[in-house]
C-alpha cells in the first residue's frame, strides 16, 4: 500500500471523472437550465450559467473523487490498530500549483462576469444611469414598469404616456424598462426574459432586454414587500409586431379615461405620502 | 402514599394538563378558519352585497380599523368576513355600500374600472367608468380576475356620517354595482388599493396588511 502513489492514482481518476462529468453537463444539464431562451439577455445567461457549471464541475470532481477515494483507500479496516499517521511535511510543487491554479480559476470567473455584466446589462437593473447601454438603446421601446402594493401596472411614454394593467411586448424589439415603485420596495422579474430589476419607491432603475419571438412570460415580485407578496404575479406576452400595434391601439382607446387622470409622465413619482386615511 | 408516590402524581398530573393543554391549542389552531359569506344565487347569476365602514364593530379587535364586510341586500344584517364563496364561471353581481370618506388613489391611473361587463359601473344607480382619483373611498379588484373597481367616498360635509359598523342605509352613503365573470375554480386573493389605513405610515399598515379587513380571498368553486 505505501509503495502506491496515491496522488497520480487520484490525479488520473479525477480527470477521467471531470472530463465525462463536464461533458455531461455543459451537453445535457446547459440546454435546460434556466431562465431559458425567451430573450437575448435570458441566452446570454444561460450561456453563463453554462460556464460557470463547465468550470465548477472539475472542482466539485475534485473533492468528490478525493472524498470517494479517501473512504475507500485509507480506511482502517482493523479498529485496534489505531496508530498516528504519518507527519505532513511541505510540498512546494503542489502548494505552487494549489495557488497558481485555484487564483486563475476565481479571476477567471471575475473577469468573464465582469465582461459579460458590462457586455448588456445582462438583463439587470442598472439604475438611472446605464453604463451597460446596448448598442440602438436610442430605438428602445420604452416601458415603465410601475409596482405599488399588490400589482405592476404599465406606462408607455411612446404612446401618450398611457398606462395599461397588462404588460404586452413587441417580437424581436430592444425594450428599455424603467422600473419604479409608489410605495415600498419591489422587485419586477420577468423570468423567461431574464430580467430582474429593484422596484425602489423614488428611483429610476432602467434594464433593458431584447424579445426573441412570440411567448409568454411569468412576472413576480422578487422583494417580500407584504401581506399579499405572494400573490404579486401575473403573465406578460411576447407577441409579433402587428399583433402588438392592435393591441397596444385598443389599449390606448379603453383606458383613456385612467390616463387622462394620470400625473405627466415622470421617470419617478411622489404620491402624497399620507393620505386622509380611513 | 408515600412523599415519593405523592412527587410523582402530582407530576404526572401537571404533565397531562400541560400536555391537553398543548393539544387543545394545536387543535384550535388547525381548525380555525376565518369564516366566510356565500354569494346568493339567482337565475341571473350571483348576488354580493358588501359593505365598507371608516371602522369596524365596536367589539371588534380592532374597532379603529377601515374594513369591509358581507351583509344583506337592504344592509341591515352585518358579518365581518372577507372571504366570498363564488361559482365558477358565472355572472356575479355586486352591490357595495360605502359610508367611509374620501381618501385618494396612490395611483390615479386604478380609478378607472377594469374586467367588469360592459367596462363600467353604476354609481349611485348612474353609470360610469371612472371617478375623481382623490374621491376615491376603497377599490375592490381581483387583480387575477383582472377585476377592478373604484368605491366613491363619502364627501367631508356629509350630513349623516356612520362611524362604525353596523351602517343602515340611513347613512350617507354611496352605492356601487358592477357585474363580472368568474373564470376557473380556485383560490383568488383581492384587495383594495387605496392607502386607507389611518394612523398608519403611507396609510398602509393594520388593516391593508391583515386579512379580514381591506383584503382578503374569493373561493371560486
Amino acid at each position: 500500500m505505501d509503495n502506491v502513489n496515491h496522488f497520480r492514482r487520484l490525479a488520473i481518476i479525477w480527470f477521467f471523472v471531470s472530463v465525462i462529468a463536464t461533458l455531461l453537463v455543459v451537453l445535457l444539464l446547459a440546454p435546460i437550465l434556466p431562465p431559458g431562451n425567451g430573450s437575448v439577455e435570458a441566452s446570454g445567461q444561460v450561456v453563463d450559467n453554462t460556464v460557470l457549471l463547465g468550470v465548477s464541475t472539475p472542482v466539485a470532481t475534485a473533492v468528490l473523487v478525493y472524498f470517494i477515494y479517501a473512504l475507500i483507500v485509507f480506511r482502517e479496516r482493523d479498529p485496534t490498530a489505531v496508530v498516528d499517521g504519518p507527519p505532513i511535511r511541505g510540498h512546494s510543487t503542489i502548494q505552487t500549483w494549489w495557488l497558481v491554479v485555484t487564483t486563475g480559476t476565481v479571476l477567471f470567473l471575475a473577469g468573464y462576469g465582469t465582461i459579460r455584466l458590462l457586455a448588456d446589462g445582462a438583463g439587470g437593473g442598472q439604475g438611472p444611469s446605464p453604463i451597460a447601454t446596448p448598442v440602438h438603446a436610442n430605438s428602445a421601446l420604452q416601458v415603465q414598469v410601475i409596482a405599488q402594493q399588490w400589482k405592476f401596472t404599465y406606462r408607455w411614454p411612446g404612446y401618450g404616456g398611457m398606462e395599461t394593467p397588462r404588460l404586452e411586448l413587441p417580437a424581436s424589439r430592444l425594450i428599455e424598462f424603467h422600473v419604479t415603485s409608489l410605495d415600498v420596495i419591489h422587485s419586477f422579474w420577468a423570468y423567461q426574459l431574464g430580467v430582474k430589476a429593484d422596484a425602489n419607491p423614488g428611483y429610476d432603475n432602467i434594464a433593458y432586454v431584447t424579445t426573441k419571438g412570440p411567448q409568454t412570460f411569468n412576472i413576480h415580485c422578487a422583494e417580500l414587500c407584504g401581506v399579499f407578496h405572494g400573490y404579486m404575479f401575473e403573465t406578460g406576452k411576447v407577441v409579433p409586431q402587428s399583433q402588438f400595434a392592435v393591441w397596444i391601439a385598443q389599449q390606448r382607446r379603453q383606458y383613456a379615461p385612467g390616463t387622462k387622470a394620470l400625473p405627466p409622465y415622470s421617470k419617478q413619482y411622489f404620491p402624497q405620502p399620507q393620505r386622509l386615511g380611513g | 402514599m408515600s412523599a415519593t408516590a405523592k412527587r410523582l402524581l402530582g407530576i404526572g398530573v401537571a404533565t397531562l394538563v400541560v400536555c391537553v393543554l398543548i393539544g387543545l391549542y394545536v387543535g384550535l389552531y388547525l381548525t380555525s378558519a376565518p369564516g366566510s359569506a356565500t354569494a346568493a344565487q339567482t337565475s341571473a347569476g350571483a348576488q354580493l352585497y358588501l359593505g365598507t365602514v371608516p371602522a369596524a364593530e365596536l367589539n371588534d379587535p380592532h374597532n379603529t380599523w377601515v374594513s369591509y364586510y358581507s351583509v344583506s341586500p337592504t344592509s341591515t344584517s352585518w358579518r365581518h368576513v372577507t372571504t366570498f364563496n363564488l361559482p365558477a364561471h358565472t355572472l356575479v353581481h355586486v352591490t357595495i355600500y360605502n359610508y367611509d370618506g374620501q381618501s385618494g388613489l396612490r395611483n390615479p391611473f386604478i380609478s378607472q374600472s377594469q374586467g367588469t361587463i360592459g367596462g363600467g359601473f353604476t354609481l349611485n344607480g348612474k353609470p360610469v367608468q371612472s371617478i375623481g382619483p382623490d374621491t376615491a373611498s376603497h377599490i375592490f379588484s381581483i387583480p387575477q380576475m383582472g377585476v377592478l373597481v373604484p368605491v366613491y367616498g363619502v364627501p367631508d360635509d356629509a350630513k349623516n356620517p356612520c362611524s362604525n359598523a353596523p351602517c343602515s342605509l340611513s347613512y350617507s352613503h354611496s352605492t356601487t354595482t358592477f357585474t363580472f365573470r368568474t373564470g376557473n375554480p380556485g383560490l383568488y386573493r383581492w384587495q383594495c388599493f387605496v392607502p386607507c389605513a389611518a394612523g398608519y405610515i403611507y396609510g398602509w399598515g393594520g388593516p391593508m396588511q391583515t386579512v379580514g379587513y381591506m383584503d382578503g380571498f374569493i373561493k371560486v368553486a
